[in-house]
């Protein structure tokens, strides 16, 4: 099942799980120390992070790493700035639209 | 055309609400007109190349408006909007969701939300959009985008041909 990037981020602990690995890649455990959860809860963050593709793990050794991908996050700013695109063109259509009313009532 | 109007356009991925403001040169009753009367409404509301074309609108509380954004290909993408409150030239509020062309409700949908106000001949409308899923704008854009990279790929294989000869 495909997994709603931005349900994801909508989470607070998730969000503070991406702030968090920006910094620096980090183990589960060392994530987990930041949280008043149990380690179980922040696995399955991390788990829907993953499916998301919000972050990849990185085997050293034993441990896993979790490390942001940034160029996803970029994704969701790129995206965003295309559906203010969509409503940038259509106000101007409705200027236009505005403007020939105005015209023919004069 | 001056271009001095306010624009702002914000995002609140937490709350999953996006914040439209945008001012127009023109009197409030006009805009309002542009935003609830079909005719008007299917002149600008689809950037093009798209192209929106309203089967039916009753624009009051409980009416609903079924309309489709059609791509330059012809293919047309179904919506339905059902007004839950209007306060003449003033706010109205709307359910909107996709739909197919029976105009079955795909769920859940966002909740929209109008302000106007008037200021020195100006009118700024202020919208909030409420989405349960960011993945429905998500839906939205790929619509949008599709319609313009099919019209690319045409031209790309137009010219490919042509290029052969």
């Amino acid at each position: 099942m495909r997994r709603d990037i931005f349900q994801a981020i909508a989470d607070p602990t998730r969000r503070a799980i991406i702030a968090l690995i920006a910094l620096q890649a980090m183990t589960p455990n060392a994530i987990a120390e930041n949280f008043n959860t149990t380690r179980q809860a922040v696995s399955k963050h991390l788990r829907i992070l993953t499916e998301c593709e919000l972050v990849k793990q990185e085997h050293h050794g034993r441990e896993i790493y979790y490390t942001l991908e940034i160029e996803k996050m970029k994704e969701i700013d790129k995206w965003l700035a295309q559906y203010r695109k969509i409503w940038e063109t259509r106000f101007n259509q409705l200027d236009k639209v505005l403007s020939t009313i105005k015209k023919q009532k004069k | 055309m001056t271009n001095d109007l306010l624009f702002d356009f914000t995002v609140d991925k937490a709350t999953k609400k996006v914040f439209i403001t945008r001012e127009f040169d023109a009197d409030l009753s006009l805009v309002w007109d542009a935003f609830t009367k079909k005719e008007l409404l299917d002149q600008w509301i689809a950037p093009k190349p798209m192209k929106c074309k309203t089967k039916y609108m009753d624009f009051k509380v409980g009416g609903k408006r079924f309309y489709a954004m059609v791509t330059p290909e012809g293919q047309e993408r179904w919506a339905i909007q059902e007004y839950t409150s209007i306060t003449p030239k003033t706010n109205f509020k709307m359910y909107n969701a996709f739909a197919d062309a029976n105009e079955n409700p795909e769920l859940p949908g966002s909740e929209w939300d109008h302000t106007f106000s008037e200021q020195g001949g100006k009118t700024k409308v202020s919208i909030v959009i409420y989405n349960e899923s960011l993945e429905r704008l998500e839906r939205i854009l790929d619509g949008f985008t599709q319609g313009m990279k099919m019209a690319l790929a045409n031209l790309e294989n137009l010219l490919a041909t042509l290029s052969q000869k």
